[in-house]
């Protein structure tokens, strides 16, 4: 689905930033092709991607995660991970990849990487960041942020929202991004010198404009309540699946002990013995097989996560619509009580209250030249106001078209995700399950031989 | 019905009246077998110190030399184990001798000699693995001819209330076609304590066989009541397997109490209970048991310390495996509790999606399904493995109750052959004592020996069915699920093959 780059949003970038082309190197922006690979914007399956800033297809990886230790902004000692991401740029005819970049990059300055495509793209649902903390875990998983494990998972998630980005037909053509992935040094100052932390509404701002808005547009209401009910209930699953890898770990550990006593009691039997310690072996292995299924699963629990989190990005796009809108029955509110009050002004009759006319009530009529000289300003503000509406308007439009836009794309891909994690459940399943078969029926033989 | 007077010695053989017991040679069946290869000559002499013996009433069995106990009985085929051991044929010759002398029990050799020439065709049938379980209420095997001639049920549990108590009876139902008994089927009613009560009389009657264990009489951990219902239940299925394994057990089998249990009415059953020896002669014997006890075992035979051992160490280890096994019922429950919560989420969110419905819900129904056959699997344990392995604990404890009881023979033995050593009292009557005491002795050795080959068959047997029953059941649990998740994944993928290959996680 290829969307073209809308105007209005170019205004609301910062200047200095070219989002199409090097300025250094003066490429081509090359046309992506987004008709043909749908598949690309999914995760996971291929790191390749096309991308404005080069000219050839590239592949991103976050290949390492390491522990530092450096001083943060109250020059403490901290210890973080930081991550290498590295970019390879694709040759087209023999397939090979050749390394063009590769920096560390930590947590926090993903965070800001996304902060600020979430300002400067309001209409687009920007992909999640993998989470800060382990949430939803069951106890044998640390919560601890340390953890390999942990770490480990962050590492392919980090991976995931890189390929997200850079596949996103809009977003790609980013000149931040293009230097997040090149530009190791001073990257954070070039972003904050964007300004684009301006530009960002408050939190104040948006939470007003939900509640008293008239009339938001009945798609984005129903969106909203879509993605309320889609964070509720996937949140609600993730609790449950975590109770139940839970039992499910506490079950397959149990038969281990068999093992041991099996073993310990092979040793008085003469005719059991052999079989005994042979099927004591086997709830060994039964035993020993839950920490792989459960490590599969985990991936399966992290695919829901990042559609719980696109629920958030979901509700931003709303957010940014009903502060729009809000914005704009404000403007036109307004601009009626201005031309009322010119009316009133220039017909002489008071209809509504008004601190001038109660001043004048007081302390006397204006003169004849000091009520022209307010319609005068009156009708340049009315001017003024109508323009501003116009325009508003129109923004308000081309926002409500480009966000229902990448919407419909976003839809598209999130049942093609979740039906694929849903399907790779049903295939963890049968392998646990033909795992099972195969010991149990291992087990039965040494039980059948004591 | 009262009971039948003290026996001349060689009766107790066939059946055991009170105070004399049949031993494990009472196979007079067994003994009808006419391919004894073993030696008779030493079986029948022993056969012989059995009439002297006899008189006593104390003596818990006759000799019975022959260490093989064949498996058979009454009941050829004691529940779960089923095989006639290697023995057999050795200890068939045993009785020939003494069962041929007997004329006054006619009837009774009738129905015996039916059921040896039964044995006959059983003696090479190969060995045919059942579970416990069926073994209990099957009545006919296929390929073997019935030699089972006593079926007893336990069911209908019902609460009685008094002005003094509430108990519990369970109804008892028994069919025979033996002679002994009146009537070919007979009912009663009986609570727990009257099970105690035949325990009790069988383990006097029979201090160094290995009495099936009962039922505990209350469970101390958790907040089981007495009659809370699946306690009940547990306890009655505990209270059938009881009763049937003394009827599978060859000397058992014909215990006198054992008979009036299963056919006085209530009644009778009281006026029977107080004949016998009174509470104080019980109590000089518990007394003298425990004097001797503190004696030590200095002279307990090499086979009976390695038996000690044995029980020692499987007590530990079977103690292991029931903890082991009930735990993994808990958790099973637990995940199952979990798991019902678990499907109908998919559901809910199906109800917001429109492409997707269809693989949620179906990811719900995979799951609602796996959630049955946990459910299954569950009642499988709980039927198959638990009550087995329960029980036994059970047998264990019963088995350090037996060595007890060995060891206190001897130490009686051994104390009068220290008196006579030490000249203390008169020589004469010491050696006729003691000469007593040593047929005692030989007489409660062989007889444990006979029932503990007979015990640790049955064991194996049972175990290992009871293990195998779980395997059976884990792996068809998991077929089910497999076939479940095979379904949905086809469903889904049918149009999607692109997708399922590039599935490889």
């Amino acid at each position: 689905m290829e969307q073209a780059p809308p105007d209005p949003e170019r205004l609301l970038q910062p200047a200095p930033l070219e989002p199409l082309g090097n300025p250094d190197a003066g490429l081509e922006s090359v046309v992506v092709e987004e008709a043909d690979r749908p598949r690309d914007e999914g995760p996971g399956d291929g790191t390749m991607t096309e991308n404005n800033f080069w000219l050839k297809k590239i592949e991103i990886s976050v290949s390492e995660a390491e522990k530092r230790t450096g001083r943060n902004a109250m020059n403490m000692q901290e210890t973080y991970t930081a991550y290498l991401i590295e970019t390879r740029s694709v040759e087209h005819i023999d397939g090979q990849s050749v390394l063009t970049d590769s920096l560390w990059r930590r947590y926090s300055e993903f965070e800001l990487l996304r902060n600020y495509l979430l300002v400067c793209y309001p209409h687009i649902v920007v992909p999640p960041l993998p989470e800060k903390r382990a949430e939803f875990v069951w106890h044998k998983l640390s919560a601890d942020n340390m953890d390999p494990d942990f770490v480990e998972r962050r590492r392919i998630g980090l991976e995931n929202f890189l390929l997200r980005v850079a596949s996103h037909p809009i977003l790609c053509r980013d000149k931040i991004f293009y230097l997040f992935l090149t530009q190791e040094g001073n990257w954070k100052e070039t972003v904050n010198e964007t300004g684009f932390q301006l530009k960002a509404d408050s939190r104040l701002k948006a939470l007003n404009a939900t509640f008293r808005v008239k009339n938001p547009d009945k798609r984005f209401t129903e969106l909203k309540h879509y993605s309320d009910e889609l964070q509720s209930v996937i949140s609600h699953l993730l609790r449950v699946r975590a109770r139940v890898a839970d039992r499910l770990y506490g079950v397959y550990k149990v038969h281990g002990n068999y093992g041991r006593v099996f073993s310990e009691w092979s040793a008085i039997e003469k005719e059991m013995g052999d079989g005994l310690q042979s099927a004591g072996h086997h709830m060994d292995v039964y035993a020993s097989s839950i920490d792989d299924i459960l490590e599969d699963e985990e991936h399966y629990a992290d695919q829901l996560k990042e559609y719980l989190f696109y629920a958030e990005a979901l509700r931003a796009v709303c957010r940014k619509h009903e502060l729009m809108q809000y914005d704009l029955e404000m403007a036109a509110q307004d601009l009626a009580s201005k031309k009322q009050q010119c009316e009133e002004l220039a017909t002489g009759t008071v209809r509504t209250f008004s601190l001038k006319g109660m001043t004048t009530k007081l302390f006397g009529q204006e003169t004849p030249e000091q009520r022209e000289a307010r319609i005068k300003v009156l009708e340049e503000q009315i001017s003024e106001g109508e323009q501003q509406l116009k325009s508003k308007n129109l923004e308000g439009r081309e926002f409500v078209k480009n966000a229902w836009a990448d919407i419909e794309r976003f839809k598209e891909q999130k049942n093609r995700d979740l039906k694929e994690a849903l399907i790779s459940y049903a295939v963890m399943q049968i392998s646990m399950c033909k795992k099972g078969i195969q010991v149990w029926t291992n087990a039965k033989e040494c039980f059948s031989k004591m | 019905m009262s009971p039948r007077p003290a026996l001349a010695p060689t009766v107790p053989r066939l059946r055991s009246g009170r105070g004399a017991g049949a031993g494990p040679a009472g196979e007079a069946q067994d003994a009808r077998e006419p391919m004894g290869t073993l030696g008779g000559a030493g079986l029948a002499a022993a056969a012989g110190r059995a009439r002297t013996l006899g008189m006593e009433g104390e003596c818990p069995a006759p000799p019975a030399r022959s260490s093989g106990l064949p498996a058979g009985g009454a009941g050829a085929e004691s529940p779960g184990g089923d095989a006639p051991l290697p023995g057999s044929s050795g200890s068939s010759a045993l009785l020939q001798a003494e069962v041929l002398d007997l004329d006054e029990d006619e009837d009774d050799l009738e129905v015996f000699s039916k059921d040896a020439s039964l044995m006959d065709m059983n003696s090479f049938s190969p060995m045919m693995p059942t579970s416990p379980l069926s073994m209990i209420n099957q009545v006919k095997f296929e390929d073997e001819p019935d030699v089972k001639d006593l079926f007893i049920t336990v069911d209908e549990p019902e609460s009685h209330v008094t002005t003094i108590e509430t108990f519990v009876t369970y109804r008892i139902i028994t069919k025979t076609s033996r002679g002994e008994f009146d009537s070919s089927e007979f009912e009663v009613r009986r609570r727990y304590q009257d099970f105690l009560w035949l325990k009790e009389k069988l383990e006097e009657a029979h201090p160094t066989l290995i009495i099936p264990p009962l039922p505990e009489k209350f469970i101390v951990k958790g907040m089981v009541e007495r009659f809370n219902d699946d306690f009940i239940e547990t306890r009655r299925k505990a209270l059938h397997k009881f009763l049937n394994r003394i009827a599978d057990h060859p000397t058992l089998t014909f215990n006198e109490d054992f008979k009036v249990f299963l056919t006085a009415q209530a009644w009778e059953l009281s006026s029977h209970k107080k004949q016998g020896p009174g509470l104080l002669s019980r109590v000089g014997q518990t007394v003298r048991a425990v004097a001797f006890s503190m004696r030590g075992v200095k002279s307990r035979p090499e086979e009976f310390m390695e038996m000690n051992n044995f029980i020692e160490l499987f007590s530990q280890k079977i103690n292991l495996i029931d903890k082991i096994s009930q735990r993994i019922y808990k958790e099973e429950r637990e995940y199952f509790d979990e798991m019902k919560e678990y499907g109908p989420i998919h559901i809910l969110w199906s109800a917001s999606e429109e492409d997707l419905a269809d693989t949620l819900k179906g990811v719900a129904g995979c799951i609602d399904r796996c959630c049955k056959a946990t459910e299954k699997r569950m009642s499988g344990l709980s039927e198959a493995l638990l009550p087995v392995v329960h029980e036994y604990v059970l047998y264990s404890e019963m088995l350090m109750g037996v060595m007890k009881r060995r060891d206190q023979i001897q130490a009686e033995l051994d104390s009068k052959v220290e008196a006579l050593t030490s000249k203390k009292a008169d020589t004469d009557l010491l050696t006729e004592e003691i000469g007593k005491l040593e047929d005692k002795v030989e007489c409660a050795n062989n007889a444990l020996k006979a029932d503990w080959e007979r015990w640790k068959q049955n064991m194996e047997n049972d175990l290992k069915s009871a293990f195998t029953d779980m395997a059976e059941e884990s792996i068809r649990y998991y077929e089910q699920c497999l076939a479940t998740w095979e379904s949905f994944l086809t469903s889904q993928t049918g149009h999607h093959l692109e997708e399922a290959s590039e599935d490889q996680f």
